[in-house]
């Protein structure tokens, strides 16, 4: 039985790669990426068996506990475990509860994140090829150590699934998660710093060693270290764990065998919202319907999450500069740009417009409205914000007149774009972070092209701006603001009557290609 | 004049061809029934003649104008109820009827009654403030033919407008669309119940592998036997012989 599952993963694996081509691309570049992280991983591991006995053990533990954490906690928020041997799919089958598991955890070491972790952490008797004793139970510890992961991955998985499952829960945990993504940076050099000082790793370290994460690590530090009893107690531990998460694991599926998880919540909104302040038309409700969605639907907020921080980052990675004041335009851009897969974000629902006597122009313009309102104050107070930052009070019309200008070309570029294109993308209340397979050439595309497009078209406020700023020159300051604001409104009016007019001939085409995605 | 014309329609899809060549008048004020197995071109030919999919080849006529030549004028006359699409069910079924009625251009008074009572009229007062995304199957159903009857259409289209729906509000809605056809309305619906279309029906048209292979009143098409007995002759496909002998727990 354990066999068959693992040949059913295997079949399923290459009858995926059969579908289509950018499949097989996109699992090779994950291959080599993890061939990468395997060549580094084995490499870190005999390098370390030339360094002193007491940082190989901290480090070998520390790493080692955020590889467990990493395999207990990533698949939560972000990829989701592995669900091509769903357990519910084998409900109807008699297969005993024992091999069901134990076939599970091997199908699910068949992948690249699985192949990787299990050579690289069988590696690690490398590190003490000079003790025997310790490398045979660094073995131990590795093998222990794989088990942990990937057992440990299915227990929190299942056990929290009907937490994770509720819409609302997993929208707020996968808008929180890019939080630490994006301060990853500042947050690794300050690690870092902490670390160097004072022995803070092995203070780390020896904590950890006691933690379902960390004792499989410790087991060949204790046998160099001959402290005997600590190797037994955290062997105790690592087996413990493992009994532990096989316990949670089958208990929870029996639970969610029982009550399927439901996606559900109770959520309600009073009377109609937007419907009721914005003008009574069309292009009113479609600006009311695109305002509700910003903020009901968090693909648009990850959109433009980067938007606040991206000011802090630049003042804080270049505190004297006047690098900062780039964060306007950029913000301007940003949201500007966010409306270019608007189409594709609507999915089949689209076709609500289309049965609608709706002029293309109609539609362009409700969205535009939303995401121009929200672009011109997010930008205004970006720019305020860098420029009182810097002082540069002089280079408030530059700054103004290149945002400005780069946010109205955006909105008209975006306006063509998401009529004359669409794509797989996630549709509501998929996760955001989860990757779209067959997002093709014509999303790429499609987006470089748009992006030289605007770029090349917003460049004369861009540019005056610059060299007004560059030469400290309030008068050329001022022709960037009117250049900006002109320019730019011309081009929106234009971006939205093109837009309007190909999404009147080719509606029908989009909403047929995005049946053709689901 | 045909409430619906469809003259000629073709729609191909790579190497398959979905709808070969149909041709259908839908009577005014008639409640038309669409039947077929699976496959056979139904919603394909309902997208066609709603303005949701181009055809290859052909004209729609409503009411005797030309749906792809003038679209924004024919599409304020029909009503549309889509099968295996999404609505924009981050919206209250409250707020997604409004849309609809507010894109079809009525004014906010008359949009804001006419939500109350559909919503009422297929029983989802309750639900009216609730996401959509948290309805069941049967009430998306429902809250999507009442975005479909807002501007009150003068053809409503529909494609499986029961699947899901619970037998009472299948009543329910059966008794709507009686009512709109008594007004004059026209009703096209898509069905596999052969039972409720020749219940419920006066027209029928069966369809397989894209062609039309009978059309007429209920009484002609089924020619004095059940609907179901004709239709599985015309489309054919029944596998008779002695069946599966080992599928019989009785024998041992």
């Amino acid at each position: 039985m354990v066999a068959h599952l693992v040949r059913l993963k295997l079949t399923l694996l290459r009858n995926g790669l059969r579908r289509s081509a950018w499949q097989v691309v996109g699992v090779v570049a994950a291959a080599l990426y993890g061939l990468l992280v395997l060549v580094l991983g084995v490499a870190g591991a005999v390098a370390l068996g030339f360094v002193d006995v007491q940082v190989r053990a901290d480090v070998l533990v520390v790493v080692g506990s955020v590889l467990v954490l990493g395999w207990w906690v990533v698949p939560l928020v972000a990829f989701g475990v592995d669900a091509t041997l769903d357990p519910r799919r084998f409900v109807t089958f008699g297969v005993p509860r024992r091999d069901l598991l134990v076939g599970l955890t091997l199908a699910g070491l068949l992948g690249i994140p699985g192949v990787v972790t299990a050579v690289t952490t069988l590696a690690t008797p490398l590190a003490w090829w000079r003790e025997p004793a310790a490398a045979l139970a660094a073995l131990v510890g590795g093998v222990l150590a794989v088990v942990v992961c990937t057992v440990g991955a299915r227990a929190t998985t299942t056990a929290l699934a009907p937490v994770i499952g509720r819409r609302r829960v997993r929208e707020v945990v996968a808008g929180l998660a890019i939080v630490p993504f994006i301060f990853l940076g500042p947050i690794l050099s300050s690690l870092a710093e902490g670390a160097g000082r004072v022995d803070g790793l092995g203070a780390v370290a020896r904590v950890l060693s006691w933690t379902p994460m960390g004792a499989p690590w410790a087991l060949a530090p204790a046998v160099v270290a001959g402290d005997w009893t600590g190797l037994v107690v955290r062997l105790v531990i690592a087996l413990g764990t493992v009994a532990l998460a096989f316990v949670v694991w089958s208990w929870a599926l029996d639970r969610t065998l029982a009550e399927p998880v439901t996606s559900g919540g109770d959520s309600r909104a009073r009377g109609l919202g937007w419907f009721g302040r914005l003008p009574a038309t069309p292009t009113g409700a479609i600006a009311a319907r695109a305002a509700t969605y910003w903020l009901r639907d968090p693909r648009y907020a990850i959109a433009v999450a980067i938007v606040p921080v991206l000011p802090l980052l630049l003042a804080v990675s270049a505190p004297e500069g006047a690098l900062v004041l780039i964060a306007g335009p950029a913000a301007a851009f940003t949201v500007g740009w966010s409306i270019s897969a608007d189409v594709a974000y609507d999915g089949t629902a689209f076709w609500t417009h289309l049965a609608s006597p709706l002029r293309g122009v109609a539609d362009r313009w409700g969205r535009v409205a939303v995401a121009g309102s929200l672009g011109l104050v997010v930008t205004l107070v970006v720019v305020v914000g860098t420029v009182w930052y810097t002082g540069r009070w002089d280079a408030l019309p530059a700054l103004v007149g290149a945002s400005t200008g780069l946010l109205l070309t955006s909105l008209g570029g975006a306006s063509v774009v998401s009529a004359a294109v669409v794509y797989p993308v996630q549709q509501p209340g998929e996760n955001p972070f989860g990757t779209k397979q067959g997002a093709s050439a014509a999303a790429f595309t499609s987006q470089m092209v748009g992006f030289t497009a605007v770029g090349a078209l917003a460049a004369p406020a861009a540019v005056l701006a610059l060299l007004a700023i560059l030469r400290e020159s309030p008068g050329l300051g001022w022709v960037a603001l009117v250049v900006g604001v002109v320019l730019g409104s011309v081009l929106l009016v234009v971006g939205v009557r093109l837009g309007g007019s190909v999404l009147d001939r080719r509606g029908p085409d989009l909403l047929q290609r995005m049946r053709a995605f689901a | 004049m045909p409430a619906i014309a469809l003259h000629g329609l073709w729609r191909r899809f790579g190497q398959k061809v979905a709808v070969a060549g149909i041709d259908l008048a839908i009577p005014a004020g008639s409640f038309y029934g669409l039947v077929g197995p699976n496959g056979a071109g139904k919603t394909t030919t309902l997208s066609m003649a709603t303005g949701l999919l181009r055809p290859d080849a052909g004209t729609v006529l409503v009411h005797g104008v030309d749906l792809w030549a003038h679209p924004v004028e024919v599409k304020r006359t029909i009503g549309v109820l889509p099968d295996g699409v999404r609505l924009f069910d981050r919206l209250t079924g409250a707020q997604l009827v409004t849309y609809a009625g507010l894109l079809q251009g009525l004014d906010r008074p008359t949009v804001e009654a006419r939500t109350r009572d559909l919503l009422a009229a297929v029983g989802l007062e309750q639900d009216a403030d609730t996401l959509v995304v948290d309805y069941s199957a049967g009430m998306t159903k429902k809250v999507a033919l009442a975005c479909a009857l807002v501007h009150a259409p003068r053809v409503l289209v529909l494609d499986e407008p029961f699947e899901a729906v619970d037998p009472v509000s299948a009543a329910n809605i059966r008794e709507i669309l009686h009512q709109y056809v008594a007004g004059g309305g026209t009703v096209v619906v898509s069905s596999h119940v052969m039972d409720l279309v020749q219940r419920m029906c006066d027209h029928v048209a069966v369809i397989a592998e894209g062609h039309v292979l009978a059309a007429g009143t209920v009484d002609e098409v089924r020619a004095g036997r059940s609907l179901e007995e004709r239709f599985v002759d015309l489309v054919g496909g029944r596998i008779s012989g002695e069946g599966i002998a080992w599928l019989r727990t009785s024998s041992d």
